[in-house]
C-alpha cells in the first residue's frame, strides 16, 4: 500500500457554512461602502470639530471590535478550551483567529485615535485610561501571537496560548483601573480632555450605528476566514501522521516486507 | 468453583500511540506486566524503549489507546502514580549547586518517602564521607547514576522503571545493582528494565519483550540462568494489523 | 501543599546561597540600571529625585525578569524539571515555593535598590512604612506572575526573549501602583491617597496567587 493513499482529503466545509461566510462578506462590504459614502459625503460636519468628526463613524466601531469583541471572544474561547469538559481544538483556533484579527483592529483603533487626537489635543498620544489600555492590550495580543509561533504540538501550543490569554484577560481590567486612577488622581496641569464625543443626532446617529454594524460584520467575516485557514493548516500537519505511523512500524519489520513482495 | 479474578496488572498498555509533535514515539503498544514481575525491554536504538517507560510514568500522554499503571491513569491521577513509582532515566535530575547529600535529601522528601532511609541507601551505593559533601557539578557520570540509584533505593517504590540502568556504572556498581534488583524482586516490587545490554540483565528478568518500530514485536520467557532461553515468539500481526494481548508468564 | 512549598523554597534559597547569583549579578545590575537612568535624566538632581519612585520600580521589574530567568534555568540542567514532575510534588506547592524563593530574593534586591535610590538620587523618605508595605505587596505580585510566566516559557528555546515581552505588560499595574505609593512616601511627592493603590496591589496579588495555585499543574504538564 503506497503511503500516499493514506492522506485524507481536507475536512469539508458544509455548503451552508460556505454560503453563510459569503453572505456575511458581501453584507460587510456593502455596509462598509454605505458607511463610507454616508460618512464622507452625506452627513454634515460638526459645529465644533468640523470634518474631523467623521472619524466618529470609524473609531468607536474599531475600538468596540478590538477591545470588547475580539478580546472578549479570545478570552472566552481560551477559557472554554481550558475547561476539561469543553476542551477542543475548535476553541483554540477560534481564540487564535480572534487575536490575530483583533490585532488588526487594535492598530486601527490606535491610528484613528491618534489622527483624531492630533488636531483636537495637539498631541499624537494622550495617557488616558482607554488609549493606554488599548496599547497594553496590543502588546499582550502580540505576545500571544509570538507564543503561537513557537513550534509545538497543537495541544501543547493551544494550552500555553490559552493560559496567556487567560492571564491577559485578568490583567487588562486591572491595568485599565490603574491608569484611570493614575490620571484622575494626578492633579497635574493637563487640560487634555480625552472625551471626544461630539453631540450626535439625526443622520449622524444612523451612520454611526451603521458603522458599528459594518465593522462588526467585517470582523466576523475575517474571523471565519482566518478560522478556516487555521483548520487547513492543522489538517496539513495531521495528514502526515498516518504516513509517519506506517514508516515507524516499518522500522521494526523489514523481513515482512520482503516476504510479502 | 470459579477461579479467583486475576489481580490487576502493574502496567497495562493497549494499542498505545504516543506522539512527539508529528513523530510517533509509540505506534501501538500492547503490554501487560503483572505485579511483582520483572520484565526486560529490549530493542535497537530509537525503537521506543525510553518512550515506553516515560508513558508509564505519565510524562507523555497517549494520543490513542489505553494505559493503566498500578490500576490508575498515569496522566489523570499523576500525583498518586508518581509517588508509588520510580523512574531511573538518562538524566539524573541533580542540582549542580547542592551537595550529594542535599540532592538525595530533597529528592526523597519531595516524593514523600522516609528520610531516615537516606543514610543506608547512600552507604549501599558507596556515597560516604567526602563524596556526600561534594557539589553535584563535580561528579562523574557514573557517580551521578549512583546518586540517582541511591534515591531510588531510599524511596523503594512499588514500581521501578529503569532506563539503561547499567550505563556508566563500574563493575562493583553493577553488582550492587544486580543485588538491588534481586532484592526488589524478593519484596514484590514490579521492575521494568529497558536495556540493550542483554548480557547483564537477563539473569534478573523473568520475561523479555522486544520493542521495534514503536511496537512490542516479540516476547520470550527467560528461564533460570544457565539454561537456554526459549526461542523468541513473534507476535501475530506485526506486519501492521492489530496485535492481540500478550500472555504473561506466571 | 504548604509542606511541599516550604521544601521547594528551601531548595531554591539554598541553591541561591551557594551560587549567590542574585547577590553578585542581579543586584549590581539593578544598581547599574539606576546609574544608567541618572545618565539619561541628566545632571539635574531635583529631576532625579522626582523620578526616583518610578525609576526604582522599573529597576525592580528588570531585576525580577533576571531573577525569574535564573529560577527557571536552575531547573533546566540535567532534566531537573522532569525530576520535579516525577517526584509527585503538589504543583500548587511547587508554585508557591518557587514564588516564595523569588520573592525573598526580590525583597533583598529592593532593599539594596532603596539604599541606592536614597544615595544616588537624593530622595528623602517621609513615610517609611508605606514604602515597606508597597514593596512587600508589589514583590508578592511580581513573584507570582513571574513564576507563572517562567513556567509557561520554561521549555522553549526562545524563552530569554519571550519572557520579558510576555511578563512586563502583566506587571504594569504593579509599576503604576508602586510608583504612586512611593511618590506619596517620598518627600515632595503628591499627597495622594496611598491606600487605594495598596488595595489594588493586594487584589492583584490575590488574583495571581489564586490563579497560579490552580493552573500551575496543567502548565507544568504541557511544557
Amino acid at each position: 500500500m503506497s503511503p500516499n493513499q493514506s492522506v485524507h482529503p481536507p475536512p469539508a466545509q458544509s455548503a451552508r457554512v460556505r454560503t453563510a461566510v459569503r453572505v456575511i462578506g458581501i453584507t460587510a462590504a456593502v455596509a462598509t461602502a454605505c458607511t463610507v459614502w454616508l460618512g464622507l459625503w452625506v452627513t454634515p460636519p460638526d459645529v465644533t470639530q468640523g470634518n474631523l468628526v467623521r472619524l466618529v463613524y470609524i473609531h468607536p466601531g474599531v475600538a468596540w471590535v478590538a477591545l470588547y469583541l475580539a478580546f472578549g471572544l479570545a478570552a472566552v474561547a481560551s477559557l472554554l478550551y481550558l475547561w476539561p469538559r469543553t476542551r477542543g481544538l475548535f476553541w483554540d483556533r477560534l481564540a487564535a483567529a480572534a487575536v490575530e484579527v483583533g490585532v488588526v483592529f487594535n492598530v486601527c483603533t490606535l491610528i484613528s485615535g491618534s489622527i483624531w487626537g492630533k488636531p483636537t489635543w495637539g498631541v499624537w498620544w494622550a495617557w488616558d485610561a482607554r488609549l493606554t489600555s488599548t496599547a497594553v492590550l496590543l502588546v499582550l495580543f502580540l505576545g500571544y501571537l509570538a507564543l503561537r509561533r513557537v513550534p509545538a504540538e497543537p495541544e501543547v501550543r493551544a494550552k500555553r496560548c490559552a493560559f496567556v490569554a487567560l492571564f491577559a484577560a485578568v490583567d487588562i481590567p486591572i491595568v485599565h483601573f490603574s491608569v484611570l486612577w493614575w490620571k484622575t488622581l494626578h492633579q497635574g496641569a493637563t487640560v487634555l480632555n480625552p472625551d471626544l464625543s461630539p453631540t450626535i443626532h439625526g443622520s449622524m446617529a444612523w451612520t454611526l450605528l451603521l458603522g458599528f454594524v459594518a465593522l462588526t460584520l467585517v470582523f466576523v467575516w475575517m474571523l471565519l476566514v482566518r478560522y478556516r485557514i487555521g483548520v487547513l493548516e492543522d489538517w496539513l500537519g495531521t495528514g502526515e501522521l498516518d504516513v509517519a505511523l506506517r514508516e515507524r512500524q516499518a522500522e521494526g519489520a523489514p523481513l515482512d516486507e520482503d516476504q510479502a513482495a | 468453583m470459579a477461579p479467583p479474578a486475576p489481580p490487576s496488572p502493574a502496567v497495562f498498555l493497549h494499542d498505545a500511540v504516543a506522539l512527539s509533535g508529528r513523530f510517533p514515539l509509540l505506534a501501538g503498544v500492547d503490554l501487560e506486566v503483572a505485579a511483582g514481575e520483572t520484565v526486560l525491554v529490549e530493542g535497537p536504538n530509537g525503537a521506543g524503549k525510553t518512550s515506553l517507560l516515560r508513558v508509564c510514568a505519565g510524562l507523555v500522554p497517549l494520543a490513542s489507546g489505553r494505559v493503566a499503571v498500578l490500576g490508575l491513569d498515569p496522566v489523570r491521577q499523576r500525583l498518586q502514580v508518581r509517588r508509588r513509582m520510580g523512574l531511573l532515566s538518562h538524566a539524573s535530575h541533580l542540582y549542580d549547586d547542592l551537595t550529594v547529600r542535599e540532592n538525595v535529601r530533597f529528592a526523597v522528601r519531595a516524593s514523600g518517602a522516609d528520610p531516615t532511609r537516606i543514610d543506608g541507601a547512600c552507604e549501599r551505593w558507596g556515597l560516604t564521607g567526602r563524596v556526600l559533601k561534594t557539589g553535584a557539578s563535580k561528579l562523574s557520570a557514573g557517580q551521578r547514576r549512583r546518586v540517582a540509584l541511591a534515591v531510588l533505593t531510599a524511596r523503594w517504590p512499588e514500581l521501578w522503571l529503569l532506563d539503561e540502568p547499567h550505563a556508566g556504572l563500574d563493575a562493583s556498581a553493577r553488582r550492587t545493582l544486580d543485588g538491588l534488583v534481586a532484592e526488589a524482586q524478593g519484596s514484590g516490587v514490579t521492575v521494568l528494565i529497558a536495556s540493550h545490554e542483554t548480557g547483564f540483565v537477563e539473569a534478573l528478568a523473568s520475561r523479555a519483550v522486544t520493542v521495534t518500530g514503536g511496537r512490542v514485536t516479540a516476547s520470550r520467557p527467560i528461564v533460570s540462568p544457565g539454561a537456554a532461553a526459549g526461542p523468541p515468539v513473534a507476535l501475530p500481526g506485526t506486519d501492521g494489523q492489530a496485535v492481540g494481548q500478550v500472555a504473561h508468564v506466571a | 501543599m504548604w509542606r511541599d512549598a516550604a521544601l521547594v523554597a528551601g531548595k531554591d534559597l539554598r541553591i541561591e546561597a551557594r551560587s549567590r547569583v542574585a547577590l553578585s549579578q542581579v543586584a549590581p545590575f539593578g544598581i547599574l540600571a539606576l546609574v544608567m537612568f541618572a545618565f539619561a535624566l541628566g545632571p539635574d538632581r531635583s529631576l532625579m529625585a522626582k523620578g526616583a519612585p518610578g525609576l526604582f520600580w522599573v529597576a525592580v521589574l528588570f531585576c525580577t525578569v533576571l531573577a525569574v530567568q535564573r529560577s527557571v534555568s536552575v531547573e533546566s540542567v540535567d532534566g531537573a524539571r522532569d525530576g520535579l514532575r516525577l517526584s509527585g510534588l503538589d504543583p500548587a506547592g511547587l508554585f508557591l515555593g518557587k514564588a516564595a524563593a523569588i520573592a525573598a530574593q526580590l525583597l533583598v534586591l529592593e532593599a539594596v535598590l532603596c539604599v541606592g535610590v536614597v544615595l544616588l538620587y537624593g530622595a528623602r523618605v517621609e513615610v517609611p512604612w508605606l514604602l515597606a508595605v508597597s514593596c512587600l505587596l508589589g514583590t508578592i505580585g511580581l513573584a507570582a506572575t513571574g513564576t507563572l510566566y517562567g513556567a509557561l516559557s520554561a521549555g522553549l528555546r526562545v524563552k530569554e526573549t519571550l519572557l520579558p515581552f510576555l511578563f512586563l505588560p502583566i506587571a504594569a499595574p504593579v509599576l503604576l501602583a508602586g510608583t504612586r505609593v512611593w511618590q506619596s512616601a517620598l518627600a515632595g511627592g503628591i499627597p495622594a491617597d496611598g491606600s487605594q493603590w495598596l488595595r489594588l496591589l493586594a487584589v492583584f496579588d490575590a488574583v495571581y496567587l489564586a490563579l497560579g495555585v490552580v493552573v500551575f499543574g496543567p502548565i507544568q504538564e504541557s511544557a
